[in-house]
């Protein structure tokens, strides 16, 4: 579904991502781990277009997206929940959520939508009419993961969904991640928390100074000596 | 007590068409943290397109009533395509230019369109045409005229407009996001140009018809008329919060008011030396003593973004 052939992210003269290929197909959940700097965040930003890349190409649903104006990505089908959040401070909860079904035109599907959105995180319910730049640090993470699915994509891009959070928060989001992908969502998920992307993903890839290094089955992944080493604090 | 009444209700009818100006100001510097100093220009147009056309039309025959309307219409159709051409050609090739370059941009395009308005209509005073019957009214021991009531009044009805596609409308919200987190609006697929362009189409639009307002109330109007009130109406919105709407509103109708009344009792606070003529002083201590104390202005403060 998603193909990254020979990508290339480079900010001035430093070189963040050197032509990474990976693919995630149809209904899967992918990982990319990997330490602080790895190049992950700039990954996923070149695959929405919020930045451009230097080289490679990204094909979705067999249609190249690299050159499209970032806008069109989420029309294809592609949500991004961006590193830090980025929910919009001051706008309300629910408008937060309307802004995240901005390219769709179905009233009624959307309001559906937006009390699905409430099931999964009865959290935001309570705080509807609330601003959301006086939510705190996981409740506006379940809100930019919420926003994110009511454009009803076919992919979802998750950066460092576990940035910053109380364990016990972290936990909440994975459970709807887990739940989200149990439906059928294909998920690509980055994640400094290696043990946790690894235990609800099937398929990761490591990264390393902008290159994939190992890449496999997750469960497999998780009992590799390297792995371990380098990522698991063993 | 009179004087006082009096003072009140002029300073409204200042202060709305203050704070039509301003909003066009604080909503472009709200979507990019552009200041176009411009806009007062765009304003000046807006009156004069309408001496011409409403001036041409009456000259044909065309009843008073029906030739002012559509002078403003031709003035809002105007200064929208002007808004748009000005962010088009002037300020998107600027998009990423460190701060000082789109605003230095702004003062020249404010002089080139001084300078245009100035080949078009010439350089002398205009005469505009009067739109309005005259009436006058008393209210306790002040007077009032329709011209007065009805600029209050558009004024306010638009002001309403404004708000109903700001908060009721998809690209309202549209706009509000962008001007939090562009990058983000983007990602949920809103265009940043459009809704850039919308700014200032829509904040020309007002300013269009704030020109017109001015013409009918002054009953003339010349190239450089835009230039004073431009810095009075950017005061207004700098007193309000600039960026913030009812900033900007609150901000032009208080300005209007403070100068209103500044004018009004500056001759018997110094014993007649200084006359209403010194009325523009009021602006600008108003401006300096903002941005001394209050730089953020009344409406201006961050709401919590943390986490």
């Amino acid at each position: 579904m998603l193909e990254v052939t020979g990508l290339h992210v480079a900010y001035g003269g430093i070189q963040a991502v050197r032509s990474i290929t990976f693919h995630v197909k149809e209904g899967e959940l992918v990982a990319l781990i990997g330490a602080n700097g790895a190049g992950k965040t700039s990954t996923l930003k070149a695959i929405a277009r919020v930045i451009d890349a230097v080289g490679g190409d990204v094909h979705f649903c067999g249609e190249k997206i690299s050159r499209l104006p970032p806008h069109d990505i989420i029309r294809k089908g592609i949500a991004l929940v961006p590193e830090g959040r980025g929910v919009f401070p001051r706008l309300t909860v629910a408008e937060n959520l309307a802004m995240g079904a901005f390219v769709r035109d179905d009233k009624a599907g959307i309001a559906n939508d937006i009390e699905k959105m409430y099931a999964y995180f009865p959290r935001l319910k309570e705080r509807e009419t609330q601003l959301a730049g006086t939510l705190s640090g996981g409740e506006q993470q379940m809100l930019a993961i919420g926003r994110a699915l009511m454009s009803r994509p076919k992919l979802l891009l998750l950066d460092e969904p576990s940035m910053g959070l109380a364990p016990i928060m972290v936990q909440k989001i994975f459970e709807v991640v887990r739940a989200v992908a149990a439906e059928g969502m294909t998920t690509l998920l980055i994640e400094q928390n290696a043990k946790l992307a690894l235990e609800v993903s099937q398929r990761a890839y490591v990264m390393e100074s902008g290159e994939v290094t190992l890449n496999g089955e997750s469960a497999q992944l998780l009992n590799d000596p390297k792995v371990r080493a380098a990522y698991l604090g063993e | 007590m009179d004087i006082f009444l009096q003072q009140i209700i002029n300073g409204l009818v200042q202060g709305s068409i203050y704070a039509l100006v301003a909003l066009g100001y604080t909503m472009v510097y709200g979507i990019m943290g552009l200041i176009n100093f411009a806009h007062g220009e765009v304003v000046m147009i807006g009156t004069l397109v309408t001496i011409t056309v409403a001036g041409l039309l009456i000259k044909v025959g065309m009843p008073v009533a029906l030739a002012g309307l559509a002078g403003l219409i031709a003035a809002i159709l105007c200064c929208m395509a002007l808004g748009w051409g000005l962010e088009r050609i002037a300020y998107r090739p600027l998009r990423n230019a460190p701060r000082l370059t789109p605003l230095i941009t702004a003062i020249g395009m404010s002089i080139v369109l001084q300078n245009l308005a100035m080949i078009i209509w010439g350089r002398n005073y205009l005469t505009f045409p009067p739109l309005l019957p005259k009436m006058d009214f008393e209210f306790a021991g002040a007077n009032f005229t329709l011209v007065q009531v009805v600029i209050v009044l558009v004024s306010a009805a638009t002001m309403g407009g404004l708000l109903f596609l700001v908060y009721r409308t998809k690209l309202g919200m549209a706009m509000r996001a962008t001007s939090q987190n562009p990058a983000v609006a983007s990602l949920m697929g809103v265009n940043i140009n459009r809704v850039i362009a919308a700014a200032f189409v829509i904040g020309s639009a007002l300013g269009a018809v704030a020109g017109v307002m001015v013409g009918t109330y002054y009953e003339i109007a010349h190239y450089q008329m835009g230039f004073m009130l431009g810095l009075k109406a950017f005061t207004a919105a700098v007193l309000g919060g600039i960026g913030n709407l009812a900033g900007a509103m609150l901000g032009g109708v208080l300005l209007g008011l403070i100068e209103a009344l500044g004018a009004g009792y500056i001759g018997d606070l110094t014993g007649g030396f200084l006359g209403s003529h010194y009325q523009d002083i009021f602006a600008f201590v108003v401006l300096i003593v903002v941005l001394m104390f209050k730089p953020s202005g009344l409406f201006g403060e961050k709401t919590g973004d943390r986490a």
